[in-house]
């Protein structure tokens, strides 16, 4: 080894074997810190910069239309977006489903030009839109029964709001209590990002009182999708479940809703809903961010006025 | 001299990428991991102690009690591996011990292939078969229940039970079973008292795999387990429906405003996995090493 040299310039200017083994050892281990460094710094590089450019993205593609959230919109939406762009095959719409929560969380983050909605967006998501430099604009679109649906071979007919309430908070729980067989009551329940779920808990288990707590039952069934509710309640003779008026098959039986016992006790249907006397009804929204233009505000337009006449065809009820 | 210097630093250079790829996979696991947590840790301040391991999931109401989460999860997780443990550990003894020689060779790579069957495709499978099966038999008020689930899982555990477990018997050298033999011992004798508890530990590691795949299975058991957030502290809790953690961070994920409590929450319900998972893998490895030490096996 050469003497008088400092150890450390010795592993940087190997002279003979040995401190050419330390060297090799030095260089392996400062050549990977180097290179795992470059690596990750080039992974957070590519991260940021994919961010940014998704911010971007709807602003600057001038023709296509980002359209997601509620599932109980969602064909209705396909059929206008088909309709439209067959009318009109410079624009390109892509819907997607997901869930009320799931568009309105995708219009607070800024990822689409409009949001569907079957529940109104609450203050707190205005408020962090308005956060995040968007400010929501609220058009009603069509409006919608939501059908209380139950086993072809349930003999139980019609139910009051009362009654439902109190079957889905557990009150109630054998079918015998509300005139049908003796069996257990199974609840189903779209999932907690839906807008069916939370207006079926404000408007119907706590029938409108805005103090109310009370909530679903622990023991409901939260079903991913629509198409969940209908295959349990088609197979299963114990089961109740909710749905928008546009996914009840002939398969299932819908129940006849009272507001209170002595009746009358009405079955969701378009002339139902637009004379008020089914109680379970609500309107359908579209939020924009900010007040729409240009190809946006167009689509709007045209929903609001031709596309109307797509909404009886789904299952829905169109506006007055 | 000079050629030679050219062939080692062109090794150095091969080393260090190799050596880069090995490291960059462990800093890609930290990376996620600190993500994971730089997202769910605010929960744990966000949402008092009692509200977070309480028994109320809510979250559209600000109830974040993920104590049904827990214990749902573990519920379906503990049964699955209850239904394929005899299952597996009497397959790869089969496979590994009393098959023929072309029958090992046919059941080996099918059980393989198992394991690669899409879990959609089976909770499809156990929405329309199982489900109603479990509710006209056994009498449940609906067919999407934790036991539904835990068949589902048992039957995607199996693969990874089977394989590791005949692994482990392979292991076991021949001298035991010619000895065991030798002292005049039947077949079975043999391979129940013998070959058995000499491949023990790799049995539990596999169980322990298994578990590991079970416990973070999601697409299956969020449709057939009915993800009801309840208490599953009955005795007919296996029959009824319940909500695992990975099932609730799927259906809900998508729904959430990001950097909102519930989000948070999310990925807390994330970290919680993410730690149970780790525990699970470490005891496997944990005796997967004692094996190791107490050699002769391998």
């Amino acid at each position: 080894m050469a003497r008088g040299i400092h150890p450390f310039l010795i592993r940087l200017f190997p002279t003979t074997p040995t401190d050419f083994a330390i060297h090799v050892q030095w260089t392996r281990w400062i050549l990977t810190g180097l290179l795992c460094l470059g690596i990750t710094l080039a992974a957070i590089g590519c991260g940021a910069q994919a961010t940014e450019s998704e911010h971007e993205a709807p602003s600057q593609a001038a023709k296509t239309i980002e359209n997601k959230g509620s599932d109980t919109l969602v064909n209705l939406a396909l059929a206008w977006a088909e309709t439209y762009m067959q009318l009109h095959p410079e624009v390109r719409i892509s819907v997607t489903g997901g869930g009320s929560g799931t568009g309105i969380a995708a219009m607070i983050n800024g990822t689409v030009d409009i949001a569907n909605a079957s529940r109104k967006m609450k203050p707190e998501e205005i408020a962090a839109a308005q956060a995040n430099g968007i400010n929501p604009i609220e058009f009603t679109v069509a409006r919608d029964a939501i059908a209380v649906v139950v086993h072809p071979s349930n003999p139980v007919d019609g139910l009051t709001l009362q009654q439902i309430s109190d079957i889905y908070t557990g009150k109630i729980t054998n079918w015998r209590e509300v005139g049908g067989e003796d069996r257990p009551i199974v609840l189903l329940s779209r999932e907690s990002n839906s807008g069916t779920y939370v207006y079926f808990l404000e408007h119907v288990i706590r029938m409108g009182d805005k103090k109310s707590d009370l909530l679903f039952s622990p023991d409901t069934l939260l079903m991913p999708s629509s198409e969940g509710i209908s295959a349990e309640v088609r197979q299963n003779p114990n089961a109740i479940g909710y749905d928008g008026l546009g996914y009840v098959t002939p398969d299932q039986k819908m129940l006849a809703i009272a507001r209170d016992p002595k009746g009358p006790y009405v079955l969701p249907s378009v002339e139902t809903v637009n004379d008020g006397s089914y109680p379970i009804s609500r309107s359908l929204y579209m939020y924009t961010a900010g007040e729409p233009t240009g190809h946006v505000k167009d689509y709007l337009d045209w929903i609001l006025s031709d596309g109307q006449k797509l909404v009886p065809e789904l299952g829905f009820v169109p506006l007055k | 001299m000079h050629e030679s210097s050219r062939v080692r630093w062109s090794e150095f250079a091969i080393e260090a990428i190799i050596r880069v790829l090995g490291f960059s996979t462990i800093g890609f696991v930290l990376l996620i991991f600190l993500f994971l947590l730089r997202e769910g840790m605010p929960v744990f301040f966000e949402v008092s102690p009692d509200n977070l391991f309480g028994t109320r999931w809510y979250p559209t109401f600000g109830l974040f009690g993920t104590l049904p989460l827990i214990l749902g999860s573990a519920l379906v997780t503990v049964t699955a591996i209850v239904i394929a443990l005899p299952l597996g550990v009497a397959t790869a003894v089969f496979v590994r011990e009393v098959a023929p020689g072309w029958a090992r060779e046919v059941l080996k790579p099918t059980i393989e292939v198992l394991a690669g069957i899409p879990s959609v495709v089976l909770g499809f499978f156990g929405m329309t078969i199982i489900a109603p099966l479990v509710r006209e038999v056994l009498g449940a008020p609906t067919g999407l229940t934790a036991f539904t689930g835990a068949i589902i899982l048992a039957y995607m555990a199996l693969p990874t039970i089977i394989s590791v477990a005949e692994d482990a018997l392979d292991a076991v050298p021949k001298s035991y079973r010619d000895a065991s033999l030798a002292m005049g011992a039947t077949r079975w004798q043999t391979i129940w008292r013998v070959v058995v508890p000499a491949a023990k530990s790799g049995i539990v590691t596999a169980i322990m795999l298994g578990m590991g795949r079970a416990i973070g299975e999601t697409m299956a058991v969020m449709m057939v387990t009915g993800n009801a957030a309840r208490m599953p502290l009955t005795l007919d809790s296996l029959f009824r429906p319940a909500r695992t953690m990975t099932a609730t961070i799927a259906a809900e994920m998508g729904e959430v405003a990001q950097g909102s409590v519930h989000y948070h929450a999310l990925f807390g319900i994330g970290i919680i996995l993410f730690v149970l998972t780790f525990l699970i893998n470490v005891a496997a490895a944990s005796t997967m090493f004692k094996q190791r030490e107490r050699g002769g096996l391998r």
